[in-house]
């Protein structure tokens, strides 16, 4: 028997995962047509046709041989340019543009936080105890640096707040509220008091299969009913109280769902040692419940900040809306492509970043035998 | 021993006994619950009476004052002028099962090619399926569909050729005015025939199906029920033409005028829709059908193949049927997002439920009361009956341990 011929490892590689056999073969070449028919002109549009400089609409259009205004051929990146302010924080900061420091700061601070919970010399206590106090005191800070009001700068009133500023408020704000919520619902339908379970079952069933809109629609017209006479209630408040209602029922469920995969032992345990209820839940079975479902949570939460972009139905000036009013403005109209790239970009950036972080604590939480054996792999 | 009680019951007093205090807790809640109802109620009724809103169904029988933007099959009209809210109901319900039967077939199919693309041994392939995943899960689907309505479909719309220059393609014609398809019009009495020839003809393939494997059981031969039962449905579909072929008609888009009419005109809005609903599901059903492939461990397509099982058997036997009981559930529940997702309708002007019942009629007829209530009820409805197929699968395919 010869030896084995030695060839290059890349030729190796491209036989292997590109060349292997004859449908292999074809499906590559399926695969380049493919690319070349979308990159090469999507490139052309986006970077070598695309206007980047000047101020209004009309350096995106150029004289054509019968004296009229035509559209260049590629991206007009100049509304970007010139509206990216409006996008990020709403119009009344792009009004007052020296007080466009406040969402930014509120927005590193909430990073910072993050970055804090997820440091790996943070002791497990240290970080339960940082979680628990920015949950409580971040959305203040971030109502304080926001509306100003109470820190004696120019007050921005919620109906002010606008663009991606907004949709990170209702987001956020949305699964902040959703948590305890959550866990009370969580608990609730895994009691054994039948009212209190039939209650949570109720609700969450109620409103996991009502779509968001049609909860959003109900509560811009119903909430004012609900109220004595005379009570104003603001359109962000009415949006942020849907969300809330709406998210509490998936973060039950993704809760639930960890409470169950806690194992048996754990409850017995803790009553053995004569723990009551609130001391066996809050000790022993809540937090592992809470560290197994924090990757469900993470994609609910996921899910959530894709769909505040729903506000915009009701009116509220999210991200998506501030595009598309801008580009129905008689300035920029015809520009819509360019505003959903920009809005897809950043949503993608949020989203994926995210998804990757809870599929690295999906891997790394999972302890089942097939996980352990990849990772010696 | 008298005393055979454990020593510190007596000094437990009974409000701190477990069984009391379920009780005391579940009749707070009760409590709460009432007098938090209380308190909406009347402030409802207050309400209702300060701005003179009369809640009665009665609104439901009187002419509704608003077009209904062009349907596209319609199952059940709408005329200005004639048609009742009760009407603009049915058809916001007619809309939305149109959009759920249009797209969960399609997203589907799409689905599994791309999770089957996303294993696939080709790396250009399989990373191409992935950035395509990666991309519409991690945008709204909100975004999607205003993209696609009015960024992407407009400039295809507008190079389609004027009117007189139409392209005709076998009936169905492509103008800058719209696409227009052919319809097969049947009489009522043909319409109902059809239902009973596919009745019989999935009950005669039940029937196969359970010969076959009553025979294999018996003999260990098999019989070919795919193109078995391919060849009823077939027969008769045929037969039902064969009989009932001077009561089926075609109705294709003619020129009239200036313009074509006649035939299915899907409007610009319901493509878009379907079109965003179609890829934004397709996306999540394909991780489901990757997640569930992955889930058989290869030691059973390993044990298929030192059967002498082949690639397409061992796919079809050994693998699939343990993969589907992994992926049914999750996709079941994508068909209901679907469903809960058309609802986006109302931002590309689609006459859906939410959009013409929730947001139009109410508008309309400030009979909010009774518009959520109704509404709240065809979702609960389709919720209910989604979680009642998942129930009945799960259970169907439950492994059956000794």
């Amino acid at each position: 028997m010869p030896a084995p011929v030695l060839r290059h490892p890349t030729l190796h590689w491209l036989q292997r995962n590109l060349f292997s056999s004859w449908l292999n073969t074809f499906l590559t070449l399926l695969g380049v047509l493919l690319l070349w028919q979308l990159l090469p002109p999507a490139f052309e549009w986006a970077v070598v046709n695309a206007t980047f400089a000047g101020s209004d609409s009309d350096s995106c259009k150029y004289i054509d041989e019968h004296g009229e205004k035509v559209d260049a051929p590629g991206a007009c990146w100049t509304f970007i340019k010139i509206r990216w302010p409006q996008f990020l924080f709403g119009l009344w900061y792009t009004r007052n543009f020296d007080q466009a420091w406040r969402p930014v700061l509120a927005f590193i601070l909430a990073l910072a936080i993050i970055t804090m919970l997820m440091l790996p010399i943070i002791t497990p206590k240290r970080r339960y105890h940082i979680a628990v106090w920015a949950l409580l005191l971040y959305p203040f800070m971030a109502y304080a640096l926001l509306n100003g009001a109470w820190l004696g700068l120019p007050e921005a009133k919620t109906a002010d707040w606008g663009g991606l500023t907004l949709t990170l408020v209702l987001a956020s704000l949305g699964i902040i509220a959703a948590f305890p919520m959550g866990v009370c619902l969580a608990l609730a339908r895994r009691s054994r008091m039948p009212i209190v379970k039939t209650y949570a079952v109720l609700w969450i069933e109620m409103f996991r299969g009502m779509p968001l809109i049609t909860l959003l629609f109900i509560a811009s017209v119903m909430l004012p009913y609900f109220f004595p006479a005379g009570t104003e209630i603001d359109k962000v408040v009415r949006a942020i109280i849907a969300i809330t209602i709406f998210q509490s029922a998936y973060t039950a469920e993704a809760i639930r769902g960890g409470m169950s995969a806690v194992p048996r032992g754990q409850y017995e345990a803790a009553e053995a040692l004569g723990f009551g209820f609130w001391k066996s839940t809050l000790l022993i079975t809540l937090p592992q419940a809470l560290k197994i479902s924090i990757p469900a949570i993470v994609n609910s939460f996921i899910q959530l900040f894709k769909d505040t972009s729903l506000v915009l139905i009701i009116g509220l000036l999210e991200l998506l809306n501030v595009i598309q009013v801008a580009a129905r403005s008689s300035q920029w109209k015809g520009y819509e492509a360019e505003g959903y790239i920009f809005a897809a970009t950043l949503f993608f950036v949020f989203c994926y970043s995210m998804s990757l972080y809870s599929r690295g604590l999906e891997q790394r939480l999972d302890t089942s035998l097939a996980a352990r054996r990849a990772q010696q792999d | 021993m008298a005393e055979s009680k454990h020593p510190d019951a007596a000094a437990i007093p009974w409000w701190r006994r477990p069984k009391p205090r379920s009780y005391m807790f579940q009749a707070a809640v009760v409590a709460a619950t009432f007098y938090a109802l209380y308190v909406l109620t009347s402030n409802v009724i207050a309400n209702l009476r300060d701005r003179s809103i009369k809640t009665s169904f009665d609104f439901l029988n009187e002419t509704a004052t608003f077009a209904i933007p062009l349907n596209f099959f319609p199952f059940w009209d709408f005329t200005l002028g004639e048609s009742v809210y009760w009407d603009v109901f049915i058809i916001g319900i007619q809309n939305t099962m149109l959009v759920m039967l249009l797209g969960i077939p399609s997203a589907t199919i799409l689905g599994l090619v791309l999770g089957v693309t996303r294993l696939s041994p080709n790396f250009l392939l399989r990373n191409i399926a992935l950035g395509f995943v990666e991309i519409f899960r991690n945008t709204p689907l909100l975004l999607q569909l205003l993209f696609w309505h009015f960024a992407f479909f407009p400039p295809i719309y507008n190079s389609l050729p004027a009117v007189r220059e139409s392209i005709l393609m076998g009936g169905a014609v492509f103008n800058s005015a719209g696409i227009y398809l052919p319809s097969p019009v049947l009489t009522s009495a043909a319409g109902w025939a059809l239902a009973a020839t596919l009745l019989v003809a999935a009950t005669g393939i039940w029937w196969l199906r359970r010969y076959a494997h009553l025979r294999r059981m018996a003999t260990g031969q098999g019989l070919p029920v795919f193109s078995y039962g391919l060849g009823i449905l077939v027969a008769a579909l045929a037969l039902f033409a064969w009989i009932f072929s001077d009561q089926i008609t075609v109705d294709l888009p003619a020129k009239r005028g200036l313009n074509y009419s006649g035939g299915m005109r899907p409007t610009k809005e319901i493509i878009s829709l379907w079109f965003g609903l179609t890829i934004y599901t397709a996306v999540y059903i394909s991780e489901n059908v990757r997640g569930g492939i992955l889930s058989v461990s290869p030691g059973q397509s390993e044990a298929g193949m030192a059967l002498g099982l082949g690639r397409i058997m061992r796919m079809k036997l050994v693998v699939l049927p343990q993969a589907l009981r992994v992926i049914i559930p999750p996709t079941i529940s994508q068909y209901l997002n679907l469903t809960k997702n058309s609802s986006l309708a109302v931002a590309v002007g689609y006459p859906d439920i939410t959009n013409i019942w929730l947001g139009i009629a109410l508008n309309q007829t400030g009979q909010a009361l009774i518009i959520v209530f109704m509404t709240i009820v065809v979702y609960e409805t389709i919720n209910a009956l989604t979680s009642l197929a998942t129930n009945l699968y799960n259970r169907s395919v439950q492994i059956k341990e000794r």
